[in-house]
């Protein structure tokens, strides 16, 4: 009782996403795949400025399937295109692909876990059976199909990765928004005849912000991974744009002589979608410690 | 419980006819034919009589219903690919390779990843448990014709131990087994290090290690038990899950597989064969799907008596 210490430390009051920030930060994995991310990023939005010459520039035909060198710091492609700048180029492809399809797969994701999760019943049984559908056709398969029907290009594909993409991001929002639903800053509000969207757009939506940016950021190594599989397959995004998947797809053609086209490709997707998941999975165990190394 | 059972059954059977249905649309509403001038120079009337010999020029629904009253009865049809065998003869030839590569390398790949699993749970951050989620977070993000790229350039390109591709000699065999079983191996790392470090911080752990029983017993004979429920549940859907790797391994390893079926179907427009081997897999998710459902509700019995919750 009386060991009461003199003067306490005055209790400063954290937010919750201070905790996140500090438990993101003690995971080096997570930091690490973040700071790569990052680099990965700027190297992508600032590709014209760190490449020599344009991606489909063939400028160095005399020099075609030469090996690293100072000049060509990941040689020459078949067609004499300079490999290190397709390589950078490529990391917008896939990129971009991963972010924008992410978010539509956010997009979509919300507003229908958050009606599932909010009104429950008959709601929740045709979004749930919706899901069913998606859970038991591989994706890939299915993608195959519609890149087919649609002929490839850019937009087929971030359209079919946040069309298999939506599904997780649903069922974390529905999940959350299920726990909060009972809570009693919502009886509260319906209390005070808030109307249901209000509430799901007011209350509900904001304390779901952790499981939506998990999503989203799980969201984009699927998607990269999903087009450069397409594009290894020759139904993604169709050549003239360098894409990881293609060159790939072309390196194993030549992988016995000149390795440096297998190679480089194939570090720069695993590295890519290596860090982002890194990078998602920190930040999912530090939003939501409960679900850590689910 | 039978009623929770027949519930499920009933569901699942519904999404396979719409998934049926809708891969079906999908798959003919796709340009092109699959006798088209390009492909098959032969005069108008010839093509004619081979539409209606297929029964091509029926309106759709005719042709659903007709596809799968045939597979009801087991008639997949024939693949214009290979006219000469029904598509279940091909199917059976094709899947052999696909079967004896991607079933060694998940017989392979799962055990390695348990043992992986235990001991990083068991030894929690050790060299072993960072080596065990390295492995699980490799293998589970990085696509599998990427890791069979790069085992192909190691151990066939730079240290040549060992041939790059082909079927019939089973030393052929080890690399691609190797890339199919880097997805169990990660997967079983990463679901059996969680579970049983879920399991290990229950308090009946406690008691028995209270009532003096050893190490070995507890881990062996209680905590790997009461883990086992996930791990059963995960291995339908990763076993299914190699039949689409095959696209990709067979392509990089030039097996003779099932894989290449996957893509030809649909460039040639083979509907019987694509239709075959997407009705296969959807299949073989649903009946996935059906037992893990019923292995939690035995497991679990508020799921079959709270029903809609």
């Amino acid at each position: 009782m009386t060991d009461l210490p003199a003067a306490a430390p005055a209790i400063r009051q954290r937010s919750p996403l201070w905790f996140a920030w500090r438990r993101f930060l003690s995971n080096r994995a997570a930091v690490a795949g973040g700071i790569v991310l990052a680099i990965l990023i700027l190297m992508a939005l600032f590709a014209p400025l760190i490449t020599p010459v344009a991606p489909d520039a063939q400028l160095f035909l005399t020099r075609a399937l030469a090996f690293p060198s100072a000049e060509h710091w990941f040689g020459v492609d078949n067609l004499g295109r300079d490999f290190y700048t397709r390589i950078v180029y490529g990391a917008r492809v896939s990129l971009s692909i991963g972010f924008i399809a992410a978010g539509f797969s956010v997009l979509i994701g919300i507003p229908l876990g958050a009606l599932a999760g909010y009104f429950g019943g008959r709601t929740d049984w045709i979004v749930m059976r919706v899901i069913e559908l998606f859970s038991v056709v591989p994706p890939l398969l299915a993608a195959m199909l519609l890149g087919a029907l649609t002929r490839g290009g850019y937009f087929t594909i971030v359209f079919i990765a946040a069309l298999f993409g939506w599904v997780q991001v649903c069922l974390l929002v529905r999940a959350q928004v299920k726990a909060f639903r009972e809570k009693e800053f919502v009886r509260a509000a319906q209390a005070l005849g808030a109307s249901p969207w209000y509430i799901i757009r007011r209350h509900l939506i904001p304390n779901s912000i952790s499981p939506i940016i998990v999503g989203f950021v799980l969201a984009i190594p699927l998607a990269m991974m999903l087009e450069a599989s397409l594009s290894f397959l020759g139904i993604g995004v169709p050549p003239p744009t360098p894409t990881w998947g293609q060159m790939i797809n072309e390196g194993i053609d030549y992988m016995f002589f000149y390795w440096h086209l297998a190679v480089f490709p194939t570090a720069a997707l695993a590295i890519t979608v290596l860090a982002t998941s890194l990078f998602g999975d920190g930040l999912r165990d530090a939003l939501d410690p409960t679900l850590k190394g689910r | 419980m039978l009623g929770y059972v027949l519930r499920r059954l009933v569901s699942v059977a519904v999404t396979f006819f719409v998934v049926s249905l809708i891969i079906f649309l999908m798959m003919h509403s796709i340009p092109g034919g699959p006798f088209d001038a390009n492909d098959m120079p032969v005069s108008a009337a010839v093509r004619a009589r081979l539409m209606a010999q297929l029964g091509l020029d029926q309106p759709l629904h005719v042709q659903y219903l007709r596809y799968m009253w045939g597979v009801l009865h087991f008639d997949f049809g024939v693949p214009y690919q290979s006219p000469g065998e029904t598509v279940i003869q091909l199917l059976s030839r094709a899947w052999v390779p696909s079967l004896v590569l991607g079933g060694l390398g998940v017989l392979i790949g799962a055990p390695l990843g348990i043992l992986l699993g235990m001991a990083a749970a068991l030894n929690r951050n050790s060299w072993i448990d960072y080596l065990a989620s390295a492995v699980a977070t490799l293998g589970l993000t990085i696509p599998v014709f990427v890791t069979s790229m790069l085992l192909i350039l190691v151990f066939a390109v730079w240290l040549n131990w060992l041939p790059a591709s082909g079927w019939p000699h089973p030393n052929r065999w080890i690399l691609p087994i190797a890339a199919y079983a880097a997805i169990p191996l990660a997967t079983y790392a990463r679901y059996t290090r969680s579970a049983m470090l879920d399991t290990l911080s229950r308090p009946f752990v406690t008691v028995l290690r209270a009532k003096g029983l050893s190490e070995r017993r507890i881990v062996f004979q209680h905590v790997l038990r009461n883990s086992a429920i996930p791990l059963v549940t995960v291995f339908l859907p990763m076993f299914i899950g190699t039949a689409t790797g095959s696209i990709f391994v067979e392509a990089m390893f030039r097996v003779p597989g099932l894989g290449a079926y996957f893509v030809s179907s649909i460039e040639t427009r083979d509907y019987p064969l694509e239709m075959a081997l997407m009705l296969m897999i959807t299949f073989m998710y649903c009946i996935a799907y059906l037992l893990s459902d019923i292995v939690y509700a035995l497991v679990n019995p508020r799921i079959r008596v709270g029903g809609a919750e």
